[in-house]
């Protein structure tokens, strides 16, 4: 009756059980909570069945958040293991352990944190931004957020009964095949991918529906805000690349479940299309993350630069472009494979052209500070540090993007450096820019401007301190996912890459206590008419 | 006078930074920028060239960012343009001068592709080593075919000599790189990649497996080492009275998963015993 699910699920490491038994207290005391202030029903009707645009996004980004805080306690292990275990040592993790972590990391802050505060910013701000009562199809909108918050809930699941994937969030076959992973752990991650990108699916289908047909009067597709422009073609790329990873996930699944040997080594299998069609999901993904926060902050410079942006034409091309050369780039994530040289080229050159594109929406950026009046409050010291670590990271991919180069720094800690820079640069600082800017028009009030800037200087210094090492440490052959190594050089670096994480959790409690400290002084920070003394939306 | 004090400490944090981050890369061996032999120190020369051409636009970008920043910040009452939103010659300047770099990153990155593709072998009026790689659990097998010799975790060969590698899997896949030497290829079950590369001073080299496979990655490491001729001879003789013998039946055993292996040296039995490796996925009945 159990299948597969036996008392052995049930047991794990210390850590694991902290972990499990610390949210089951978690989810307990919630439960507990909700029946003592008799708020079930309010609950139930108010947010869980809510078809308001404004609510589901609500709870979109509160979702992210909490597995925001759960994925960066997933790379602070990582960071202390690595940190530890040098030199003979193994660290306080199991090699078995340490994989599944650094799995669950990825896949948490990509599709459940990344997706989840996207998704939650489209809902909030698009609906207002076009003049729409809601979105296009209301019941499924929240459909969608079900569907995304079942998938995250798989990965807590994982941790209180069986294990998770141990294969790195890619999940190449033949080692995410049944022959090298029979366990659950596999399981837990195509199922929680499948689903949610299902929700994703579903989603791109609403907004672009509801961008295309219920704009207010008058307003053209050239005189849409930036930000609707990054969702729609967000959207786009949304409807053409998640069915690639529905297939991809379904094939594997038969290929576990069936023994359909698709991607298997044998029997005419072939892995390697399972890599290349992951990635064809895979690289538009990364523009699925990063185009709606472009879209940001063209709506945050010129409001806190107190000038219009610069370029509004250009931006709207720029994104089109991108998301077009987005398709055609997926094989440089393996030029190692072996495809030849005139393939590797084509790709890599087609991957040095996004810089293009790129390169000037970040001009037009600066070239809208020109001649402002710029108020520097902390949605602005986000951008700047957007510039700066987004610049850097940048110059990495298009390093990594020439096939030659790229052979000696694939997979390494030079790559984590580079797209952790982009990522976390772009889409978590845009984010905060976000938040801190439109936080105003969905609550009454304002978020507190000083707790604001520490939180950006700890995020910054943090990130800095964690990251700009790997970019030597790939320099030094330091690969990814090693859960332990022999080279006593490369300690210090981890060590100093491990304090870099704990200044950027010191950034995440400020940021908690700034969100307290904003709602216990909401009445001297009310900001209802105007957000932050500027007219905007 | 607050606000120097600030500024003199600030500088002095950074500096302490730099003096500490150069002192350790003078201290330390960065692999991939001490290139042993000709493939990664071309491939070193790309990675520098392509960064220092990507500067040249990089760095007034973060210039320009900082200054504007600085320059127009409202209580400076710099000049204000609230409705400046457009000018074509600047914008040409910025699509521009970016397009002539990423053509001239295009023309290095195609010229580059073909010569360092990895398929392609080292010229050179020495004959080269033939070594076959196999990427087990976890474990590197390498076998000399030419030689009847196998080794496991190590290879030897002569240095400023090409040494053509075939590289396959008989497990998850995983990368074969050796950093000082030059650039990874994938090494795929069923699959037959191919790398060159060449060692020009003697040395011993750290080789490993880029690719995560699973729970002993960590340990898939081995040594790479250029020997002068003397010694490669005198290591072939050595090896081929190895008491251990490496055969179809003896390679079965080997493929069971095992972590941190030493490092072993074999008589090869099968010569073909590569191809059979490879042909095991590729005919059903096995």
């Amino acid at each position: 009756m159990f299948g597969r699910l036996n008392l052995d699920a049930f047991k794990h490491d210390w850590i694991e059980n902290l972990a499990g038994v610390s949210m089951v207290l978690g989810a307990i005391s919630i439960i507990a909570l909700l029946t003592y202030t008799k708020r079930w029903k309010w609950l139930w009707k108010e947010w869980i069945t809510s078809v308001d645009h404004k609510r589901i996004g609500v709870m979109y980004i509160v979702v992210s958040a909490v597995m925001l805080v759960k994925g960066l306690v997933d790379a602070l292990m990582m960071r202390a293991q690595q940190a530890w275990a040098c030199c003979g040592s193994t660290g306080y993790l199991e090699p078995d352990h340490y994989q599944q972590i650094f799995t669950a990391h990825g896949v948490t802050m990509i599709f459940f944190v990344g997706m989840g505060l996207v998704f939650g910013l489209i809902n909030l701000i698009v609906p207002l931004q076009i003049g729409a009562r809601d979105v296009a199809f209301p019941f499924l909108n929240n459909l969608s957020f079900w569907f995304f918050t079942a998938g995250a809930l798989y990965i807590l699941v994982s941790l209180n009964l069986g294990f998770y994937a141990g294969t790195g969030w890619s999940a190449y076959p033949p080692l995410s095949g049944i022959k090298y992973n029979p366990g659950v752990g596999v399981d837990y991650w195509l199922w929680s991918v499948q689903i949610s990108g299902v929700g994703t699916l579903l989603s791109g289908i609403n907004f672009m529906v509801t961008i295309l047909k219920m704009r207010c009067k008058g307003m053209s597709l050239m005189k849409m805000p930036v930000f609707v422009w990054a969702s729609l073609v967000t959207m786009l790329l949304v409807i053409f690349a998640f069915p690639i990873l529905t297939a991809t996930a379904a094939m594997l699944t038969t290929d576990r479940v069936m023994d359909s040997k698709i991607f298997t080594e044998d029997f005419g299998g072939n892995p390697m299309m399972y890599i290349n069609l992951f990635w064809a999901w895979g690289h538009p993904e990364v523009y699925i993350l990063i185009l709606p926060l472009f879209g940001v902050f063209s709506e945050v410079v010129p409001v806190f630069c107190q000038k219009r942006l610069f370029g509004y034409k250009t931006m709207v091309y720029a994104i089109i472009g991108i998301s077009v050369l987005a398709f055609i780039v997926w094989l440089h994530h393996f030029f190692t494979m072996g495809a030849g040289a005139n393939v590797n080229a084509f790709f890599g050159i087609m991957t040095m052209i996004i810089a293009l594109p790129t390169g000037v929406k970040v001009f037009n950026w600066i070239f809208t500070m020109f001649r402002g009046k710029i108020k520097l409050m902390s949605p602005m010291y986000w951008f700047l540090g957007f510039i700066v670590v987004f610049t850097i990271g940048g110059m990495a991919g298009v390093l990594m993007s020439v096939p030659a180069a790229d052979f000696q720094i694939h997979n390494s800690l030079f790559l984590i450096a580079h797209f952790h820079f982009v990522i976390v640069g772009g889409v978590v600082f845009g984010f905060f820019a976000a938040y801190t800017y439109w936080f105003p028009k969905f609550t009454g009030f304002k978020l507190d401007e000083r707790l604001g800037k520490i939180a950006f200087w700890l995020w910054l210094v943090g990130f800095l301190m964690a990251f700009t090492p790997l970019y030597l440490l790939g320099f030094m052959g330091a690969t990814r996912r090693l859960d332990h190594y022999d080279v006593a050089a490369w300690q210090p670096l981890f060590i100093v890459a491990f304090c870099g994480s704990l200044i950027v959790m010191m950034g995440v409690g400020v940021q908690v206590l700034q969100l307290v400290v904003s709602i216990m002084n909401r009445k001297k920070n009310l900001d209802v008419l105007e957000i932050h003394g500027m007219d905007a939306l | 006078m607050k606000k120097i004090f600030k500024l003199i400490i600030s500088l002095l944090i950074l500096i302490g930074i730099i003096a500490v981050s150069l002192i350790y890369i003078r201290t330390n061996s960065i692999d991939v920028l001490e290139p042993k032999g000709v493939i990664a120190l071309k491939e070193k020369d790309i990675i520098v060239t392509s960064s220092l051409l990507m500067l040249i636009i990089v760095i007034p970008t973060l210039v320009l960012t900082c200054f504007f920043a600085w320059r127009y910040r409202e209580d400076r009452n710099a000049k204000h343009t609230p409705d400046w939103e457009h000018n074509s010659i600047a914008e040409y300047c910025w699509w521009g001068v970016p397009t002539v770099i990423i053509f001239i990153l295009a023309v290095i990155t195609y010229r580059t592709s073909h010569e360092l593709n990895p398929f392609k072998p080292i010229v050179s009026d020495k004959k080269p080593i033939h070594i076959q790689a196999v990427a087990l659990q976890w474990k590197w097998l390498f076998i000399y075919p030419e030689e009847g010799i196998a080794t496991m975790n190590y290879i030897k060969f002569p240095v400023d000599t090409p040494v053509n590698f075939e590289i396959t899997a008989d497990a998850p896949m995983n990368s074969f790189w050796i950093p000082q030497l030059g650039g990874q290829i994938y090494a795929m079950p069923a699959m037959r990649s191919k790398l060159s590369l060449i060692a020009n001073e003697k040395g011993t080299f750290r080789g490993l497996s880029a690719n995560f496979s699973g729970t002993g990655f960590a340990g898939m490491k081995f040594q790479a080492m250029s020997v002068d001729d003397v010694d490669y001879g005198s290591w072939l003789a050595q090896a081929k009275s190895s008491s251990k013998i490496l055969g179809q039946e003896q390679y079965d055993q080997m493929v069971a998963p095992s972590e941190n292996n030493p490092t072993e040296t074999y008589v090869l039995k099968d010569t073909q015993l590569f191809n059979n490796i490879l042909m095991k996925y590729m005919e059903p009945m096995h």
